[in-house]
């Protein structure tokens, strides 16, 4: 929002007379048009009153082309970027918004940083509601705030009708990783215990649930939330014990499970009766044809870790709020193929495959 | 999970399994043959085959609705959405089906075509309500299972004298089918599939009961347990059906008692009947033209019927050279027989309809069994 021909919200006194001829924005009936993409006093009056009101921080309110931040202290930088295309954008326990705040909070955590700052940018579809831009931009400043990471700098453009789905966000963000620390999804070793810090599914099945052509009642929520907590518990727990940590986002734990082994160069056996699941989102992919391992999570994580530290660390998780429900699901085997193993409940041995393409609902 | 669990049961599989172990005659083979597509899954996701012994040999059938779809039929359907600009709907595992010249209905729709994934008929009638514009397609594939709920949307489009709807019939039959396997060369001269009986369909059968079984049960001689798609309805069939051979029977027996009964749905048959008449012949992939297995559009519903209302002729396509699938669906190889197996064919990129479902036999072997393949090295 490098808002350079606004003022910063507050600063309301009679310096700025201008602002008694300005039509306020129409936050309730208006909608996005393309003139609120154009750089001029639409534009400026869109991020002054929806964004910069909402995410109002020193930083943001420099109004130069980047933020100036401090240079952080000893330790490394950790970088991540993440875009958030999610449709609906409301869904049972968060909207787009909050969503695009703890994925890249999450992201710069799995690598052992402490998150500092975060940047966000939208594209608008002309036609959306600015009632629910505003919502979602409110959203997302709540999330930043509660997780203590504020929004920097940001960038704002529109696109015509037809040529967006409503809005995108992308956000980046910036942590701190301090030195000794060193987690990697290449660091997993055989003999390596498999945490996981809770039931599995939920955000995916929430999401689906909301779907017009599918829309079914449940009492599911989005586990979205950031973990840079959970994982700072962990690393004050047991330093040096973790190997990876990983949240296994888009294509559920199976996928994620199936990247460290391959980074890793190893295997992974898994245990699915130790695997944690709501019941309601177990029904809900036995209804739909779904297979929960490959479903989205939102607000958990896989911790990697050696043998001896297992018991401590999934003592930590359980004391966590964000981690109630963890579980020790699996071991790290020798195995040149790299294949993600399962022994299920059943009785039987299977592969848990990389998911091939999108995951679809059987008919038979 | 309650009706779930109970299903899944480890312990008891394990006991099923012991029985199995005891009761199999250790100095012959056995082979069943599962029809369904859905029994297939079962068997390779929960890994029912770890607990029978090496002399019983599970086959998979043709029971899976899209391996069996042959490629002219999924080429028509790309030519409605793209050529006649239709509003195409299908269930989602129809979607990535490889077609002719490299397409795909995925493929298709990223080069414009409109094509939607529903998950019932219902959402295809929804969709043509809300865009009378438009002409409005349903893909309509599937055994008996689907078939019923394609005549509901049928006969209530002709009830509110829709104009933009119509489904493009693809329903086949499974008795049609297991006579097929039957009667072919390898089972009736040359002895390559061994079959000593077969797992019946699960959803199918609570359609069409059990009473159309008896047929091949007794003139066959093969045994037939019809059997739920839960694990354990599996493992016990397996159980029923290696009694019946050891003991010198062929009947019809039915494990799965709390959904199918001897008639099926009677309401349901009825309401097929009203909608739907046999097609004197239907090419299926793997098993060729098939007489008498495949329903059409009756003449009274014509005005749905999308083959009659944008003039559609089928043509058939041959199967890429190298691919096995019509073999793996007579159940006369197995996935890994087939040479492009998990090297050309694999799930990302499908040569043949079997490596597409994950019912199919190539996808749940590749996902679910290929592990058995390899020698693995555990820690």
């Amino acid at each position: 929002m490098n808002a350079r021909d606004t003022t910063p919200p507050g600063n309301t006194d009679m310096s700025d007379p201008k602002r008694h001829y300005v039509r306020p924005l129409d936050v309730k009936h208006g909608r996005v048009d393309m003139g609120h993409g154009a750089g001029g006093r639409a534009a400026a009056q869109l991020i002054r009153d929806i964004f910069l009101a909402a995410f109002d921080n020193p930083y943001l309110r420099q109004g130069d082309d980047g933020a100036l931040l401090p240079a952080p202290g000893p330790g490394r930088l950790v970088m991540a970027t993440d875009a958030h295309v999610v449709s609906p954008l409301f869904f049972p326990g968060g909207d787009l918004g909050c969503l695009s705040v703890h994925g890249t909070i999450n992201d710069v955590a799995m690598m052992g940083a402490r998150p500092l700052y975060l940047s966000a940018s939208f594209i608008l579809e002309e036609g959306f509601a600015l009632a629910e831009l505003q919502r979602i931009v409110q959203s997302m400043a709540r999330a930043a705030q509660e997780a203590g990471v504020p929004i920097v700098t940001g960038d704002t453009k529109v696109v015509e009708k037809g040529k967006g789905d409503g809005l995108f966000i992308s956000t980046t963000g910036v942590g701190v990783v301090p030195d000794g620390v060193a987690l990697s999804g290449a660091h997993a070793r055989v003999g390596d215990a498999v945490l996981l810090s809770g039931t599995i599914g939920d955000h995916g099945v929430a999401v689906l649930s909301q779907r017009e052509s599918l829309s079914f009642g449940t009492s599911v929520v989005s586990d979205t939330a950031a973990l840079h907590t959970l994982v700072d518990a962990l690393l004050r727990a047991a330093p040096g014990a973790l190997r990876t940590l990983r949240d296994p986002t888009r294509g559920g734990l199976a996928t994620t499970l199936n990247e460290i082994a391959q980074q890793s160069s190893v295997g992974i056996r898994l245990d699915e009766a130790q695997i944690p699941i709501a019941a309601q989102v177990e029904a809900a992919c036995e209804l739909l044809g779904l297979d929960p391992l490959y479903v989205a999570n939102e607000g958990k994580l896989i911790a990697i870790c050696a043998p001896e530290a297992a018991d401590t660390l999934l003592a930590t998780l359980r004391a966590h709020p964000l981690g109630a429900r963890a579980a020790r699901i699996g071991t790290v085997t020798q195995d040149a193929h790299h294949f993600v193993q399962m022994n299920t409940r059943f009785g039987g041995k299977r592969v848990v495959d990389w998911l091939s393409g999108e995951q679809l609902p059987r008919i038979c | 999970m309650k009706y779930i669990d109970e299903y899944r049961d480890g312990d008891v599989a394990r006991r099923v399994g012991e029985q199995i172990h005891a009761e199999a005659h250790s100095d012959r083979q056995y082979s069943f043959m599962e029809f369904c597509g859905g029994h297939t899954h079962a068997i390779s996701r929960y890994g029912v085959t770890e607990l029978l012994p090496d002399n019983v040999r599970m086959v998979h059938g043709p029971g899976c609705p899209v391996c069996v779809l042959p490629i002219g039929r999924i080429d028509l359907a790309i030519r409605l959405a793209l050529e006649h600009d239709v509003m195409l709907c299908t269930y989602g595992d129809t979607l990535r089906v490889p077609a002719s010249d490299g397409l795909s209905l995925t493929r298709a729709k990223a080069r414009g075509a409109d094509i939607r994934m529903v998950y019932s008929v219902a959402d295809a009638l929804a969709l043509a309500r809300a865009h009378p514009g438009r002409q409005v397609v349903f893909f309509a594939i599937g055994f008996e299972t689907t078939t019923p709920p394609t005549a509901v949307a049928i006969a209530q489009a002709a009830r509110e004298g829709l104009k933009n709807f119509s489904v493009l019939c693809c329903h086949v039959l499974t008795p049609a089918a297991i006579t097929h396997i039957l009667e072919s060369p390898e089972v009736q001269q040359y002895g390559t599939v061994p079959l000593d009986g077969f797992i019946g369909p699960a959803h199918v059968s609570i359609i069409i009961g059990y009473q159309p079984y008896v047929a091949f049960a007794e003139g066959y001689r093969k045994p037939v347990v019809i059997s739920g798609f839960e694990p354990l309805d599996v493992i016990q069939s397996i159980l029923m059906l290696v009694r019946q051979v050891n003991e010198g029977r062929a009947e019809v027996e039915n494990e799965f008692i709390r959904a199918v009964d001897r008639h099926g749905n009677t309401k349901a048959q009825a309401l097929m009947d009203q909608v739907f008449e046999m097609r004197p012949s239907f090419e299926w992939r793997g098993l060729g033209e098939v007489p008498s297995s495949a329903l059409a559009i009756r003449p009274a519903y014509a005005e749905f019927d999308a083959e009659h209302r944008f003039g559609l002729h089928y043509q058939s396509v041959p199967d890429n050279k190298a691919c096995e699938c019509g073999a793996i669906l007579r159940g006369v190889k197995r996935p890994t027989d087939c040479k492009i197996f998990g090297t050309v064919c694999t799930p990302e990129n499908p040569v043949g309809s079997c490596m597409v479902s994950s019912e199919g036999a190539c996808a749940a072997h590749y996902t679910y069994g290929r592990f058995r393949d390899i020698p693995v090295v555990t820690a």
